[in-house]
């Protein structure tokens, strides 16, 4: 899948500009997301580790 | 209108293949996340021995150097480590670099030996980095009991050298230092031409580039030459994407395991002793430099059983270093959080 797929029709510069658009929103989205996954469980999986023998 | 995406795929990968690429990118987001580089120059070569055409492998590593550059921004941007003003003024040179060397690997596909040239360059450039990494982890075995690190805010002489030189016009950059236009467009130029080139982010020559040739602090270096991968990613992907060879499907995948893993890989740095595990990463540079090299005879052999040994080659080292690090992360975090007061690396 590529921008061309993206934005069937628009010009080569608006199909790249909408790929970085989507890359950045998903790397804002994964932050954001694994940033609250580490906050719930990492200090969890840490006590885990330290107490596993 | 948003494209169609067919049930049985992801982002026009199969499950397989995708689930691959979310294992590759989280053992890449472990070394960039431990080592602070590292995040991009296994992925060109790895997407050329899966056989993809050198413009699709770079266009899509482009990418994937920006939006991971732009997950480490975010992070060093809340530490205040991202000299801003520094990185826009070095936009330019970085931009006319990654149009150089684009129009480079466009020029060798016409003549139809882009991917041999740009996997000798790969087998070169890694070799060299991994010789460098092994030699300098073989230098601090020798050095053991000498605990000198520099001081993160100091400019090394050499830098202190190049700004003495006041080329005009001179500005100065947020730490109060001042360096020449010059100096800053130069090094941007040189690093954006070996990321458009190569396919690569270029921090493991931005990052040393900032600091002994523009000379700034090292924590600045670092997060001002992840700020500049994010420009050179976004550039480098404009100008790939413009040519319709980004694959989506590869950049997500890739993105999915590298934000989670460069997460663990920065926590193990709190843990783990970056002088243990250097070596292997030395180690894996050269094996993957041989890897990119016996793929390369596959295609002017043509025997094909060399490529599978070059893909295995490249992740079995791969993952053997990501392996060394989560191995060597949970021992300490059983040392240090075991014993009550036990200081952690670098407090």
């Amino acid at each position: 899948m590529t921008g061309t797929e993206l934005l069937a029709g628009a010009s080569p510069s608006v199909q790249a500009l909408a790929v970085i658009g989507v890359v950045l929103l998903e790397a804002i989205a994964l932050y954001v997301g694994y940033g609250a996954v580490e906050e719930a469980v990492g200090p969890a999986v840490l006590d885990r580790l330290a107490k596993a023998r | 209108m948003i494209g169609s995406i067919a049930a049985t795929e992801l982002l026009g990968l199969g499950p397989e293949i995708f689930g691959l690429f979310v294992a590759f990118g989280f053992m890449v987001g472990v070394f960039f996340g431990f080592f602070g580089m590292g995040g991009s120059f296994l992925v060109t070569p790895a997407l050329l021995i899966l056989g993809y055409p050198a413009p699709v492998a770079i266009g899509s590593s482009m990418a994937f150097v920006f939006g991971t550059a732009a997950i480490a921004t975010m992070k060093h941007h809340d530490a205040g480590q991202v000299d801003y003003k520094l990185g826009a003024l070095m936009f330019v040179g970085i931009s006319v670099g990654i149009e150089l060397g684009s129009r480079l690997v466009f020029g060798l596909e016409v003549l139809g030996i882009a991917n041999v040239v740009v996997g000798v360059a790969y087998v070169l450039l890694l070799a060299a980095i991994g010789v460098l990494f092994t030699r300098s982890a073989l230098d601090t075995d020798d050095d053991d009991g000498d605990d000198s690190e520099g001081d993160a805010d100091e400019v090394p002489a050499i830098a202190r050298k190049i700004q003495s030189y006041e080329i005009p016009p001179m500005t100065t950059l947020a730490d109060g230092s001042r360096a020449s236009l010059w100096t800053i467009s130069g090094v941007g130029g040189g690093v954006g031409l070996v990321s458009g080139f190569l396919g690569v982010g270029g921090g493991f020559v931005r990052m040393p580039a900032i600091y002994y040739v523009i000379g700034t602090s090292l924590a600045a270096a670092v997060g001002t030459s992840l700020f500049g991968g994010l420009m050179s990613g976004a550039v480098g992907a404009f100008t790939y994407g413009r040519a319709g060879v980004i694959d989506l499907g590869i950049v997500t995948a890739l993105l999915v395991g590298s934000a989670l893993g460069a997460r663990i890989g920065s926590s193990a740095t709190a843990y783990v002793d970056e002088d243990d595990v250097t070596i292997y990463f030395g180690l894996m540079l050269l094996v993957a430099s041989a890897a990119v090299g016996i793929g390369e005879l596959s295609s002017w052999l043509s025997m094909p059983v060399l490529d599978r040994l070059s893909f295995v080659l490249l992740i079995g080292s791969a993952l053997l270093v990501c392996a060394m690090i989560l191995y060597h992360g949970a021992l300490a975090v059983r040392r240090t959080r075991g014993v009550p007061g036990s200081p952690r690396r670098g407090e």
